[in-house]
């Protein structure tokens, strides 16, 4: 187990180098720079700027310096935990980055309990009660779900908040907690907005973690030894719990892997509808403005969370269930 | 001997061995049909597949004569009417049948709230007209594929009257219109993304399950790096890249490459454990012993073996397709006006306000939706039937 774990832990580092390698590619694609842009736009506006501090800026943050050099700079600074600086917030990554990433890892996090809470016993009834006018009408709302863009449902059901409870627009907490220490108050305001984002970043992730629950289950309940325990006489509750629903209930770790960027890819988009203070609208904006180093600590960031997330529940797969060895067997 | 045989029935018809294994004709029918007669036929068996596959094919011929359909020209603008409701078509007026007509609309500016208030004129009875050619209303007249002008079509509002179905948009431009004109775009966006990805998917997924050996673990570590990356977020970024001086053509290509570039590793990895699994079959075996030569392996009996598999999820994956241009689009991230996807109609709901004071602007999703779904149902029934000797 342990060697395993080690093995698992070494490959992360070559997949999170090329990530990172994709990532500067991605930010430096774009023509020009952030200084280009701004010394353009201050011209445009009459106003002069000092060449030298430019110059300065250019050569601290090695924008003089070739292309590997300023990966190199890039890739050892995040090891540092230096992730550079954000020309249009004049402020280190670090700073400007700040309560963000906590509250994206409470909104992914928050997602994933309810897509679990939801998907599991809807899966199982499905399953259970299969082509029953339940079944159809669950697994209807299912594709609705997954068929509605996430964007259009969070503003739809932002009005209905507002309207119906007078939870305030926008945002994940009442404007007056907004830079204010965590309290009480603070906590339970969050949780009440967090409920839209969560429902609606949560809605497509279910439906799909219910429709791969049904099918393991019935695969599992058409097995003999579930025949076999119900002819003798096993309560159908016992018989469906004992194993059947145990072996099922893989695909809720094993697709944390599939579900995360998943999570991750609409809780952007819809951030950006709510204005949460989340990763999402400022990655939007740092693209927009080719503020690079912004930018490319979001995706980093993203993408990191993304694979230890995957690594995670690998781990805990090879953990709970018995069947999957530790050799090198590639999963599906 | 033969004398004390036990008395026992003989058939006097003389023996022919292929007699006891003689077909009915419909079970010859099913033995020698094809395989893809055999998947057509399990294909059938699925309403809601054959439903939605007719639904979409309806729409993508729709998609050839918008012009004709759309009862006003993609960009015609009436000043007067700007987001104006939608006018609900009757049947009766004062109890009497006119057939389908709508009320004209008076307009009053509540100058409290700044805004334009429609109200139905019950005195104004506008029938519509069905294959018109007057073209005597403005935005009547088309440039059709910009190869010739035309003003003919399936149904347009009364002279001097108006018909916005589906309401007007900010502009006053009409919302019906202009749906029936995007789904061009956001109906062709899915399609060229997905042969983008299949191309690649192929080669890569090829590559993998032929050669085996290190070319799979090279592109297997590259399916799963792409995979780690958060889609939207990397599809942001990718789109970011495109210079705004671009033209609307050169961004819409440019959006159905993004969205083919990130989508291809699901198919490869299909391809691959396809080819793999094939690989071992006895009929694989069998043609190379018969001294078959790879390439006609490849050609003759795998690729027809797993395309319908490939088509399968390759319809899957059109719907994920669809809804990111939708969501780029609406970003303002994906395509730009002129251009008209549903997702650039979309875009115009950006906003609470809109939500609660011009809801029919949000109309355009409900097209997505259906096709959505329309996909996904129709992908279902493809895969439940590209295995047909299961």
């Amino acid at each position: 187990m342990l060697g395993y774990i080690g093995r698992r832990v070494l490959i992360m580092v070559p997949t999170l180098l090329a990530i990172s390698l994709i990532v500067f590619t991605i930010i430096q694609l774009p023509p020009g720079d952030y200084f280009t842009s701004y010394m353009n736009e201050l011209e445009t506006r009459g106003e002069t700027v000092d060449p030298d501090k430019i110059a300065f800026l250019k050569a601290q943050y090695g924008f003089d310096r070739p292309l590997y050099q300023q990966y190199l700079l890039w890739v050892t600074g995040m090891l540092r935990g230096d992730f550079g600086y954000s020309f249009e917030y004049d402020l280190p990554v670090r700073d400007v980055v700040g309560d963000r990433l906590l509250l994206t890892f409470i909104v992914s996090f928050a997602t994933i309990l309810f897509t679990w809470m939801l998907a599991f016993p809807i899966g199982v009834y499905t399953a259970v009660r299969q082509y029953s006018f339940g079944d159809y009408g669950l697994t209807f709302i299912g594709f609705i779900g997954l068929a509605t863009p996430n964007f259009l449902l969070a503003l739809v059901l932002q009005y209905f908040a507002y309207v119906w409870f007078g939870t305030s627009i926008g945002g994940l907490m009442d404007p007056e907690y907004v830079d204010q220490p965590w309290s009480w108050a603070k906590a339970m305001s969050v949780l009440e907005h967090l409920w839209i984002p969560v429902l609606v970043i949560g809605t497509s992730g279910t439906a799909g973690m219910i429709r791969r629950l049904r099918a393991n289950l019935l695969d599992e309940l058409d097995k003999q030894y579930v025949i076999t325990a119900r002819a003798k006489g096993m309560p159908p509750l016992r018989a469906l719990i004992k194993y059947p629903l145990r072996v099922a209930l893989n695909p809720f770790i094993a697709d944390i892997g599939n579900l995360l960027p998943q999570i991750i890819s609409g809780a952007a988009i819809v951030s950006v509808v709510l204005s949460l203070p989340t990763t999402g609208p400022m990655l939007l904006r740092a693209l927009q403005s080719q503020d690079m180093y912004l930018a490319g600590s979001f995706l980093m960031f993203l993408a990191t969370l993304t694979v230890i997330g995957t690594l995670l529940s690998d781990l805990a797969l090879a953990a709970l269930d018995p069947r999957i060895r530790f050799g090198r067997t590639e999963a599906s | 001997m033969s004398d004390d045989r036990l008395p026992h029935y003989v058939n006097p018809a003389p023996y022919r061995p292929g007699m006891a294994e003689t077909l009915t004709p419909a079970q010859e029918r099913v033995f020698l049909a094809s395989q893809w007669t055999l998947i057509w036929w399990k294909f059938r068996r699925h309403k809601l597949a054959v439903i939605s596959g007719a639904f979409l094919l309806l729409l993508y011929l729709s998609t050839l004569i918008a012009e004709v359909i759309a009862p006003y020209d993609l960009h015609a603008r009436h000043t007067d009417y700007l987001f104006a409701p939608p006018q609900p078509v009757h049947l009766f007026h004062d109890g009497d049948f006119v057939g389908p007509f709508v009320y004209g609309m008076t307009v009053n500016l509540d100058l409290d709230n700044m805004r334009w208030v429609y109200a139905e004129d019950k005195t104004q009875v506008q029938p519509l007209r069905f294959f018109c050619t007057e073209g005597d209303y403005p935005g009547a007249t088309y440039s059709f594929w910009t190869l010739f002008e035309g003003d003919f079509h399936l149904v347009c509002p009364a002279p001097g009257g108006q018909m916005f179905l589906l309401g007007t948009d900010r502009l006053g431009r009409d919302m019906l219109s202009r749906i029936i004109y995007g789904a061009r775009i956001s109906l062709t966006v899915g399609l060229l993304g997905i042969t983008i990805s299949l191309l690649l998917g192929m080669l890569f997924g090829g590559l993998a399950g032929y050669f085996g050996g290190w070319v799979d673990g090279c592109v297997q570590r590259m399916i799963e790096i792409i995979r780690s990356f958060p889609e939207l977020p990397l599809w942001m970024a990718l789109s970011a890249i495109m210079p705004v001086t671009w033209g609307p053509v050169a961004v819409y290509i440019g959006i159905t490459v993004i969205l083919g570039l990130l989508d291809w590793p699901g198919l490869a990895r299909a391809v691959r454990s396809k080819l793999l699994a094939l690989r071992e079959e006895d009929f694989c075996l069998a043609a190379q012993l018969m001294g078959a030569k790879p390439r006609r392996i490849i050609t003759r009996h795998l690729l027809p073996s797993f395309s319908s598999h490939l088509i399968a999820s390759a319809t899957l994956s059109i719907p994920s397709m669809i809804l990111a241009e939708t969501a780029l689009s609406f970003l303002g991230l994906g395509l730009r006006p002129p251009i008209t996807s549903w997702g650039v109609l979309l875009n115009e709901a950006q906003n609470i306000n809109v939500v609660a004071l011009y809801p029919w602007l949000m109309l355009p999703v409900v097209p997505v939706i259906l096709v959505v779904l329309a996909f996904q149902f129709l992908g279902d029934g493809l895969r439940d039937a590209a295995d047909p000797y299961n």
